[in-house]
This record gives C-alpha cells, sequence and structure tokens, in this order.
C-alpha cells in the first residue's frame, strides 16, 4: 500500500500532516557552513514540503529533538525547582534507514539502561514518529551495509523518496492513509544493497589492543574538535551545567548539553587530573565504544555506518579506514 | 639607424627600461593574482620566443617577462592580447597592450575561493576595483585579504581591505564545549569569554575574522548573511617614510569602497605636487601635506556607508622617519 504524489500532491500531503504534526527534517541552512557560501544541511522544524531535503545527505543527525544540544531541565530557587516547559505535541521525524537504527542506540541507552526512563528523553520521545526516508542509492562515506542498518522494517509510519518528477511514499500506519493526497500504488521502500566504503568490524578486540601503539598516529593528526561526536547519530553523552542569575545569585537554572568524549574536559576530574588527555587515547576510547564496548552491553554494535564523522572531520580521519586498519592491526598482533 | 625609443611613453605603456641595453621586460597584469592556465601557457610561449626564457613572479602578483628586444615590443603586444581577453583587464585599443602602468595590479590572497577562512571572493572583488581604477597612471596600489590574517600583506598599499565577518550565536545550539573561546584567544585577539554556560563577544574587541565559526562544531556561530570589511590606509614602503597602513573603517561594505577607489583619483589629480617626477607620487605623501580632513572629504564623497560601519574621524601614521634620521636606534 502506498502513494505516488507529483510535486503539488506531495506539497498537499505535508501540508495536511503539518495540521497534527510538528514536522522535523533535513533542511538546507544556507551559507551555515564553516566557510563562505558553504551550506550544510541539518535537522529543523518544517512547515513546507519544499523545505524537506530529502536528495542530499544531512551533515548532522536527527538526534537533537531528542537529546537537544542546550536543554534547560529546570529552574531553581532557594527551595523550589519547576521543570522547564517543553513543546510535547506530537511530532514526526524524516530520517534515513541508518538513523533509525541510531534511535534504537538512544533509545537503549535513555530508556533501558538501568532501572528509571530518562525523564527528559522520555517526554520527548513519546511524542515523536518517524518517516523513513529511502535511499535509492549510497553516498560518499556511507557505509550502513556493512554495519547492518541499511535496511528497517518497523519503527516508522510511512515512508517517503523522490520518485522521478515527484514522490513516492510506503504506508506502513494506515492511520496516515488520509493524509495523502495522491494516486494509490503499491510502493516499496528503496534502500541501499552496497556501499563503495567497506569495513570490516574485527569480531573479538583482545584486550592488549588498548595498549596498542597503533592509536599513538592520532596523538598529532586528531585535534579533539569533536565534530564526529557532534554528528553521530548513536552519540550519546552529556554534561550538566548550573547557572545562576545576576545578580540574584540564589536562583538559576540546570541545563543539559551535549558532551563529547573527544573534546578537552571530558574526563576531568577534581584535582586537575585528565584521564585521557592525548588525543589518541580519546579516538581509542570512542572508537572501541562504537565497535566493542557499547556492544558487550547491548549484544549490537554500536555505530550504524552513516558515516557523518568521515564526512565532518577537518583533519581528514576517517573512522570507516581506522576500523579497516584496527582489523588488520588486530589480525597482526594475533600472528 | 640607432635604436630611439620613447622610453617614458614605453614605460606607461608597461614595458620597463632594462638593465641591459636594448631590452626591455613586459609586465602582465593579474588583478586578483588568479590567471587561467591557457594565459600563464601564453606567458611561457612570450617568455621563449622573444624573451630569455625566464619569467618573473612580480611581489604584486603580476608577472614580468624579461629580455625582450624593443624591437619586438609591437609583436608581443599582439601575443599578449589573448591574456589581456581572458583575464578582461580594460585596454582602450586592441594589440596596444596595457594602456597604463602607474596604477599597481590589484593584489588579493586567494581568499573564499581557496581558503577556508577567507570571508568573501576576493578575486572577485579585485576584478571589480580593477574595473573602477584601471586603465591609470597614478601611482596607486590597492589589496584585497579574505580575513583579519592580513596574508595579503594590504597594510603596505593605499588602500588595503580586510574581509570580516559578523558571527552570528546562536545560543540553543552551543554545548559549551569552549572551542572557540580557545581558539579565538589562540588564533585571534581573545574576544570571547564564557558567561553563565554560554558564550559572550565582546563586539567592540572582534575583529570579525571568523576563528569561532570555523571551530563551532555543532553550527552554533555562523557567518553573517552580509559581508563586511576593515579598510586600512596609506602604507607603504619607500625611501623616505615607510610604514604600515592604519585602520579607516570597519564593517564597510563593498559599494562604499569601490566608491572610495574612484574618490582617491580625483584627490591625486587636484593635490599631486606639480613637480612629482612622471606624475608619480605616493598619494601618502601627498596626505601628509594636505592633512587628513582634505583627503577625507574626497575619499568618502557619495559614500554612503551601511548602518554597521565605523568611520575613523582622525588618522595618524608612524613608521621610520629616514628624512630625519637614519640612526638604529
Amino acid at each position: 500500500m502506498g502513494f505516488v504524489m507529483n510535486q503539488e500532491e506531495f506539497s498537499k500531503t505535508i501540508e495536511n500532516l503539518s495540521k497534527n504534526y510538528r514536522l522535523y527534517a533535513p533542511v538546507i541552512k544556507k551559507g551555515e557552513g564553516r566557510c563562505l557560501d558553504e551550506d550544510i544541511v541539518r535537522y529543523d522544524f518544517v512547515t513546507k514540503a519544499e523545505e524537506i531535503e530529502l536528495e542530499l545527505k544531512s551533515d548532522y543527525s536527527f538526534k537533537e529533538i531528542l537529546l537537544p544540544l542546550s536543554e534547560t531541565l529546570f529552574f531553581f530557587t532557594e527551595n523550589e525547582t519547576k521543570v522547564a516547559d517543553k513543546n510535547t505535541s506530537d511530532v514526526l521525524v524524516f530520517l534515513r534507514s541508518c538513523d533509525l537504527h541510531g534511535l534504537r542506540r538512544l533509545d537503549d541507552m535513555y530508556l533501558r539502561n538501568g532501572k528509571e526512563k530518562d525523564f527528559f528523553y522520555s517526554r520527548i520521545r513519546e511524542h515523536v514518529q518517524f518517516v523513513l526516508i529511502g535511499c535509492p542509492h549510497s553516498y560518499k562515506d556511507c557505509f550502513c551495509v556493512d554495519m547492518g542498518a541499511n535496511k528497517i522494517d518497523e519503527g516508522y509510519v510511512f515512508t517517503i523518496e523522490p520518485k522521478g518528477d515527484g514522490f513516492a511514499s510506503e504506508i506502513k500506519d494506515d492511520d496516515f492513509t488520509k493524509y495523502f493526497v495522491g494516486q494509490s500504488e503499491h510502493v516499496k521502500v528503496s534502500y541501499v544493497t552496497e556501499n563503495e566504503t567497506k569495513v570490516n568490524v574485527p569480531n573479538n578486540v583482545p584486550l592488549s589492543i588498548y595498549k596498542s601503539d597503533f592509536w599513538r598516529e592520532y596523538d598529532a593528526r586528531c585535534i579533539a574538535c569533536g565534530r564526529c561526536t557532534i554528528v553521530c547519530p548513536t552519540c550519546t553523552c552529556f554534561t550538566m551545567q548550573d547557572t545562576f542569575y545576576d545578580p540574584n545569585g540564589k536562583v538559576g537554572e540546570r541545563r543539559r548539553v551535549n558532551a563529547s568524549c573527544m573534546i578537552d574536559g571530558y574526563t576531568n576530574v577534581a584535582g586537575g587530573g585528565e584521564y585521557r588527555k592525548p588525543h589518541g587515547q580519546r579516538m581509542r576510547f570512542k572508537v572501541l565504544h562504537k565497535i566493542k564496548d557499547y556492544k558487550a552491553r547491548f549484544g549490537y554494535n554500536m555505530c550504524v555506518g552513516c558515516g557523518r564523522c568521515d564526512m565532518v572531520c577537518p583533519e581528514y580521519i576517517s573512522f570507516s579506514t581506522l576500523i579497516n586498519k584496527l582489523d588488520d592491526q588486530i589480525k597482526k598482533e594475533a600472528e | 639607424m640607432g635604436l630611439d625609443v620613447n622610453a617614458k611613453k614605453m614605460m606607461k605603456n608597461a614595458f620597463r627600461v632594462s638593465k641591459v641595453r636594448g631590452e626591455t621586460a613586459s609586465r602582465v597584469r593579474i588583478p586578483g593574482g588568479l590567471i587561467d592556465a591557457k594565459s600563464l601557457a601564453k606567458v611561457t610561449e612570450i617568455a621563449e620566443k622573444y624573451g630569455n626564457g625566464n619569467i618573473f613572479i612580480t611581489n604584486r602578483q603580476g608577472i614580468e617577462i624579461p629580455g625582450i628586444k624593443w624591437e619586438d615590443v609591437d609583436a608581443v603586444k599582439e601575443e599578449l592580447q589573448s591574456i589581456i581577453d581572458a583575464i578582461g583587464t580594460n585596454q582602450v585599443d586592441d594589440e596596444t597592450g596595457y594602456p597604463a602602468s602607474g596604477t599597481r595590479n590589484v593584489v588579493a590572497c586567494p581568499g573564499a575561493r581557496l581558503c577556508p577562512f577567507g570571508c568573501y571572493d576576493t578575486t572577485e572583488f579585485a576584478h571589480k576595483m580593477e574595473d573602477v581604477i584601471f586603465p591609470n597612471n597614478r601611482h596607486v596600489k590597492i589589496a584585497f585579504t579574505g580575513c583579519s590574517n592580513d596574508c595579503g600583506k594590504v597594510r603596505m598599499d593605499d588602500i588595503g581591505v580586510m574581509g570580516m565577518t559578523e558571527p552570528q550565536y546562536d545560543p540553543d545550539r552551543c554545548i559549551a564545549c569552549e572551542q572557540c573561546v580557545k581558539w579565538c584567544k589562540k588564533r585571534s585577539v581573545g574576544a570571547l569569554s564564557m558567561v553563565n554556560g554560554k558564550v559572550y563577544r565582546d563586539p567592540d574587541l572582534c575583529i570579525g575574522c571568523g576563528v569561532c565559526v570555523h571551530y563551532c562544531p555543532t553550527r552554533a556561530w555562523t557567518r553573517s548573511k552580509e559581508h563586511y570589511f576593515r579598510v586600512v590606509l596609506l602604507g607603504r614602503t619607500g625611501k623616505v617614510n615607510p610604514r604600515l597602513a592604519e585602520d579607516f573603517a570597519k564593517w564597510l561594505d563593498e559599494d562604499s569602497i569601490l566608491k572610495m577607489g574612484h574618490n582617491l583619483y580625483a584627490y591625486i589629480e587636484d593635490y599631486i605636487s606639480k613637480d612629482a617626477p612622471n606624475g608619480k607620487e605616493h598619494v601618502g605623501y601627498i596626505v601628509d601635506r594636505t592633512g587628513f580632513e582634505t583627503f577625507y572629504k574626497y575619499l568618502m564623497k557619495d559614500v554612503t556607508p551601511g548602518p554597521k560601519a565605523e568611520i575613523a574621524t582622525t588618522m595618524y601614521w608612524g613608521g621610520k622617519r629616514y628624512d630625519r634620521s637614519n640612526n638604529l636606534k
């Protein structure tokens, strides 16, 4: 079951959806890149079809809606606290298969990792549903196939992808049929079956690799900017900020902001200690978390192979290349 | 028949008098320092056919082809035509070479076409300025550089233009990683500080270099849609009083700067020393004579700076005064 829509019908469909949902989708942000006139694609709320970027791969992931880069959690006075208001109206998030696989990591981390669900994550998550953007082809740096994130059969209400001069949608949840304007047709979502980039994720990572000189290369190459973790759909770390208002320092607010194991300060402890100062060690921590440590806890690899970290690295450090080099190194050290 | 060359005329035609008797060198203008590969091949061809096989790369991003016989000047002018056409240099008549040489090649660093820090298309702006000021025999040097780093060394020029961006901050995207603060301190002026977990930018201290934008991992910092410029005036090298250009304006716009380029010549025409050798006098020395106010009136005629622009009302220059003292201390 599905729909084929021309541009006009797609616009009308989005308009219909907008009446009941806030739509969160990849958007081209003109000139918001680092360099002059450089556009980036990142997520934002949209109300019109033409704002939604369905062709280009997004530079930043969808995760910002569930894990805002900076979120005020509550306000405090001397004796009381008040939870910060949040717009909890229903949201439809447009994302690709890799990101929807990423969602499982976020959910496991915030909802199923310990006794309590994370309150602030839950209150947004409960109102979010997903629209799968089909991938008729792979993109540069993608390695979703080897990470098993190229295809997904559940967790979305319908799909959307450009087709010819128009768009095609496969309906998963019949409740959404009413929003569609277009030709009713049998539609199957496209997915990638092969990437140019291949990775051999090592199955057994020996403890000896922690001490290996392998990581030293990144002491010099990595500048610890953390862009790889900010764009990653599976990085979930945060830190807290308590700020006290000026001039009344007895009231203030607590914020939760994204944190990164690559950025200075992450392993700082009282007394001035810093556990992972060399950038190569930070790289080791990140890489092994993505393909080993997380798996040890949850049973599947964290990395979904979206390749955004490769796209964003200013020093041209390729995560996928690193994984393959690591695999070679482990084999070499085993000999 | 003896070799009779109108040397003064030739100089204005961009053929210099070489120390080698009987030879000249052909100067090729490359505004903005960008030349297409075909034109560069043509330069090579001229150097091999008429020159001595060598090519000088000049300090002002031009090219000088040495070892050309005075007799071959007309043939060289014909050959230069394809280069002049490709670069789009203003010309009076075809195949007459360059119509002037006093106004020097407009210099530009590679800017935003190549450099990640470039705040504008320096080559394009250099060409726009070239269109306004060339051909002209008055001795004027104008240079463009993409950002406050001044790789283009525009502080050595009469008009130096540096790109600026006004960093735009979205506190909701800021994670307080403090990289902008750190890099602003390390690579720039330290205009940023942390206040209550967010970044404060001191607007007076900020030079608009864009280092914060470059290092921000979240796009909390982005570039302003508008392109802004710092303008520095009347730097120079030379025998008497070499000095760096001083700040005249910041957060200025492109149109204003192009008008200033145009206005500069009217000022020179009215105030240049009547006995300046070959009608050439560094404009800075003219200003030393007339005073800044007169210069300012000419320079800013019909210029309407944007609301953000800040303009100096008085200016002072320093530098060594060799006409007063040649002592080292």
